[in-house]
């Protein structure tokens, strides 16, 4: 394969290398109200919960995960507030709750496991992306959690996986709107893992 | 079975580095990014994917786009990581400054910059940091940012020391500053580290080495620039960064 060339012919720049989110990244990374695109009480929020294993089926207690999704109205052009300040004290107000950012970030806790509250993803494209980092993991991962939406369209990459790896894509249903997706860095059930072309 | 020696994990390194070099002579394409099975570094062993990264060039794809931020997600303190405590830190004070564009050398304007390091001896201030190094009340080590409309990001703080770790015996990781970016899409997004120029554990380094090519790994590193020294205050160093992945905007274009 050789390297994408732009239109004009001028060769792409050199991209700089991904290295390893190692394992201190917790007292930068992590903010508060980051596992929570809206406020757990609304009752159309969902959650999406699990644990992410490692090659021994190990739980990962030092895994780093964030989720980019569309609005439920179709449009995925995000908005600013994830992280909203106080411009008094520094601090982190939360988000606004009438503004939905579309991004979640959360660290799996001792014993590998993570939650995130967000809105169901509209039927156009009705899954979590989903950006795995971790310590031993020196470039991160792609992949994606779908949900069960209704009116959603036969998916591209679904159709084509054999149905044993097309499960681990698959987020599955639990009571009060919970859905698990666990993530399996390799081994027996790894997850799908992608890449953007 | 002791501990790994550095010996043995240099012999890898060096094995790794030789197989790229055959491989490129082959004919395989430049490699930009570490291989996430790299044996030197033995922490990647069970934490990477045995089956291929399955291809995904859908047009429609959500990952074409990606999270924005804004000027109510980072305040002006944020990116001054010598100025969060009522102290000074202790440690040489640096001014860290670059551009980030994307592979066609556009800037990425208005994106999230997140840095996180050890202090000047080389501690975390992270709990699991057991390094004997002392902590410093007057630093915590993380910073954030929004590039401007060139694409430029920058930092003031103290130059990290290096620190041991457990991969092999006598294994130290050279001075580095950790780097989170945002791009246009969440197919740019990038987690990364910054290198010193000229630091002697480099070679020893399984972190660092993974990247293979060496052009690439070069790319790690930042410039000393004596035009970014501030006088009487800090030293100034230069790292521009390129953000790798297809956007929205390039597929429209006809470049994917
Ligand atoms: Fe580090």
């Amino acid at each position: 394969m050789t390297p994408p060339q732009q239109t004009s012919g001028q060769p792409l720049l050199p991209p700089t290398p991904a290295q390893t989110v190692g394992p201190f990244y917790g007292y930068a990374l992590p903010f508060p109200g980051g596992p929570e695109a809206v406020p757990p009480g609304r009752p159309d929020a969902i959650t999406v919960h699990g644990v992410v294993y490692d090659g021994s089926g190990a739980p990962i207690p030092d895994a780093l995960l964030e989720f980019w999704q569309a609005d439920p109205d179709g449009t995925r052009s995000g908005a600013p507030g994830s992280l909203r300040r106080d411009p008094v004290t520094g601090g982190f107000l939360g988000r606004h709750p009438h503004v939905f950012t579309g991004f979640t970030r959360v660290a799996t806790d001792a014993d590998g496991g993570y939650a995130v509250h967000t809105l169901a993803p509209p039927s156009s494209a009705p899954y979590l992306a989903v950006a795995v980092f971790a310590r031993g993991l020196l470039h991160h991962l792609y992949t994606r959690a779908y949900l069960p939406v209704d009116g959603a369209a036969d998916d591209a990459l679904l159709g084509r996986l054999a149905p044993e790896r097309r499960a681990t894509l698959l987020a599955v249903p639990g009571p009060d709107r919970t859905y698990r997706f666990d993530v399996r860095l390799q081994g027996e059930n790894e997850t799908v893992f992608l890449e953007h072309a | 079975m002791g501990d790994p020696t550095q010996e043995l994990i240099s012999k890898e390194i060096a094995e790794a580095r030789d197989g790229y070099a055959a491989a490129r002579a082959g004919g395989a394409p430049e490699g930009h990014h570490p291989d996430r099975g790299y044996l030197p570094y033995r922490s990647s062993a069970l934490r990477h994917p045995h089956n291929p990264l399955e291809r995904v060039a859908d047009p429609d794809a959500v990952e074409l786009s990606g999270p924005v931020f804004g000027v109510t997600d980072v305040t002006d303190w944020d990116a001054d990581l010598t100025a969060q405590h009522v102290g000074e830190p202790l440690g040489e004070r640096i001014t860290v400054t670059g551009q980030v564009l994307d592979r066609a050398g556009r800037p990425v304007r208005g994106q999230l910059v997140e840095i996180w390091q050890a202090n000047a001896s080389g501690r975390y201030a992270h709990q699991r940091d057991r390094h004997p190094a002392p902590l410093d009340p007057n630093f915590t080590g993380a910073g954030r940012c929004l590039t401007d409309d060139e694409g430029r990001y920058t930092f003031t703080t103290v130059k990290p020391g290096a620190y041991p770790w457990r991969n092999h015996v006598n294994a130290w990781r050279p001075a580095h500053i950790h780097f989170s970016l945002f791009g246009a899409a969440f197919t740019q997004r990038l987690v990364t580290q910054m290198y010193f120029p000229g630091d002697p554990l480099f070679a020893y380094d399984p972190i660092l080495q993974s990247v293979t090519d060496d052009a690439a790994r070069q790319r790690l590193v930042a410039a000393y620039d004596h035009d970014l020294s501030v006088p009487e205050f800090s030293l100034g160093y230069r790292w521009d960064i390129v953000l790798d992945g297809p956007t929205a905007t390039w597929i429209e274009e006809g470049r994917a």
